[in-house]
């Protein structure tokens, strides 16, 4: 058990990734979309990183872009790490990571239901909150709930 | 021969007095069997981050208060905190001192109304829960005088608390950290050898410590699994290294477990409060920030263990008043991710046990 520091984890990730795919940023890791399944499943099968607790998933709207921000902690090594991945507002779609850690099951249906990205791979991909005929996605920065 | 049987889908809530809430579970059963179950969430959704991030962060506080109803203080404390990172302001210490004591008693109310709610599934009508409330009352009247609220605080503010605490607050508190541990032996001889009670519990509705870690389970309900993850450890914040406690664990991870965790859970907080009490400084309880903040932009993640679980707030700020984006990190919502593991293969009656175990608040799921 050892805990590493960001840079440590930076270091080992720019080692065997490209910059292109994923690089270090302001105490995050930026990652390439379609690496994002590669890189996290690294991530969570190295043993010296062992990041097997996914503790949050989000998204946030830059108007012209989405950014979905992951969360990841190791319980063995008690370190973490944040990953972020860019996603296009014309085609918002995503690897989804419920293959790695179900944590992510809800968390990317409430992201689909709220900020409307789409996961692909995900096992039951529906509205969370909201019900079927709902028009729009309420967190989106052009939608105003009026008040 | 053998008798020909039909699986059929029984629709339990959204209004039911088993679901803590609005929460609908569309059971498929075979016989007294669940074979399968489909939850539905949503019905008390308010749209709580998106309203947030349309308002300033100071009017966020009352919002925080209304997610997880019976700890709101815990909610509270974590979004003011979320908030005072992103500022990068210091908090005066008796007013750190003063939210670990609000937030433990927090924990203390809540554990009871949990532990209060197994019995009821079980079929103890009201008895163990009246008991339970007894003493969750006193903590309401605790916060009734510090703040004259008895559920939703408004009491964290940015850069300490509202109001210092008045003259007879830690006299009452003294009494009862004295008495509560007495109680707390009560429900033991009630309830903890109980044969009803170990016989709707024990063994049922286990959750494998694998299975929780992968689907990101917090909480009492993690730790009753055998994983000692618990955020004031783990992450310390505020000032919570400064205090000896435990943090409790169970092995077989099923209902029983579940009860007996909250249980444990209860004596470590008032060993905290205690030492909180005895270290309580003289001085502000607030750093004077304008009511009015614009902090630099960036994001911060914060997490706090909140009664139900690991509480987080993604704030990102865009330099406004308001904050860019607004998310909470609901240990409520994310706990009943392996919900259909626990509960199929179970009967019925076993099934509203297991999800009473988990320890739910609706208003924390929808948000």
């Amino acid at each position: 058990m050892q805990a590493l520091s960001f840079d440590e984890i930076a270091g080992l990730i720019s080692a065997k990734y490209a910059p292109e795919m994923v690089a270090p940023s302001q105490g995050s890791l930026v990652v390439g979309g379609e690496h994002l399944l590669e890189v996290a499943s690294y991530l969570r099968g190295t043993p010296e990183l062992d990041f097997d607790y996914l503790i949050s998933v989000t998204a946030v709207d830059y108007r012209g872009h989405f950014e979905i921000v992951y969360h990841l902690t190791s319980l063995q090594h008690s370190h973490s790490l944040v990953l972020k991945v860019r996603c296009p507002q014309d085609k918002p779609v995503m690897p989804s990571v419920v293959s790695l850690w179900r944590g992510a099951d809800l968390q990317e249906r409430e992201v689909f239901d709220l900020m409307g990205v789409s996961f692909a791979g995900h096992p039951n991909l529906k509205r969370l909150f909201l019900w079927d005929g709902f028009k729009g996605y309420p967190l989106r920065k052009d939608y105003s709930s009026g008040t | 021969m053998a008798l020909k049987t039909e699986p059929f889908v029984l629709n339990i809530g959204p209004l039911h007095p088993s679901t803590h809430g609005v929460f609908r579970l569309l059971a498929t059963l075979d016989g007294e069997v669940v074979i399968d179950i489909e939850p539905i969430i949503g019905y008390l959704h308010r749209g709580i981050e998106k309203l947030a991030e349309e308002r300033e962060y100071q009017k966020d506080i009352p919002l925080c208060d209304r997610l997880d109803y019976v700890a709101a203080m815990s909610h509270s404390m974590a979004y003011v905190m979320a908030v005072e990172k992103l500022l990068g302001i210091s908090v005066p210490e008796r007013a750190e001192y003063i939210r670990v004591i609000m937030v433990e008693l927090q924990r203390i109310a809540s554990h009871l109304l949990a532990v209060g709610s197994i019995a009821n599934e079980i079929g103890t009508f009201f008895t163990p829960f009246m008991y339970m409330f007894r003493e969750r009352e006193r903590i309401l009247d605790l916060f009734d005088m510090v703040c004259g609220q008895r559920l939703l605080y408004n009491y964290m503010r940015f850069g300490g608390v509202s109001h210092d605490l008045p003259e007879e607050f830690i006299p009452a508190l003294a009494k009862f950290i004295n008495q509560m541990p007495g109680y707390i032996d009560e429900y033991d001889q009630l309830l903890a050898e109980n044969e009803i009670l170990l016989v709707r519990t024990k063994g049922i509705g286990v959750l494998p410590p694998e299975l929780a870690i992968n689907c990101s389970v917090s909480g009492p309900t993690l730790r009753a699994s055998g994983v000692a993850r618990d955020i004031r450890r783990c992450d310390p914040y505020s000032i919570y290294d400064r205090f000896e406690f435990d943090i409790p664990t169970r092995t077989a991870g099923d209902c029983y477990d579940r009860y007996r965790q909250r249980i444990e859970e209860m004596r470590q907080s008032l060993r905290i409060i205690r030492q909180a009490v005895e270290q309580l400084p003289q001085g502000k309880v607030n750093s004077q920030v304008p009511i009015r903040v614009r902090p630099p932009q960036g994001d911060v993640f914060v997490h706090v263990e909140a009664p139900r679980g690991e509480l987080g707030f993604y704030l990102v700020s865009d330099g406004s008043e308001k904050p860019y984006r607004f998310h909470i990190r609901a240990p409520s919502l994310i706990n009943l991710t392996p919900l259909r593991e626990m509960i199929i293969g179970w009967k019925l009656a076993d099934a509203i046990v297991i999800f009473g175990s988990i320890d739910i608040i609706m208003g924390e799921i929808d948000r």
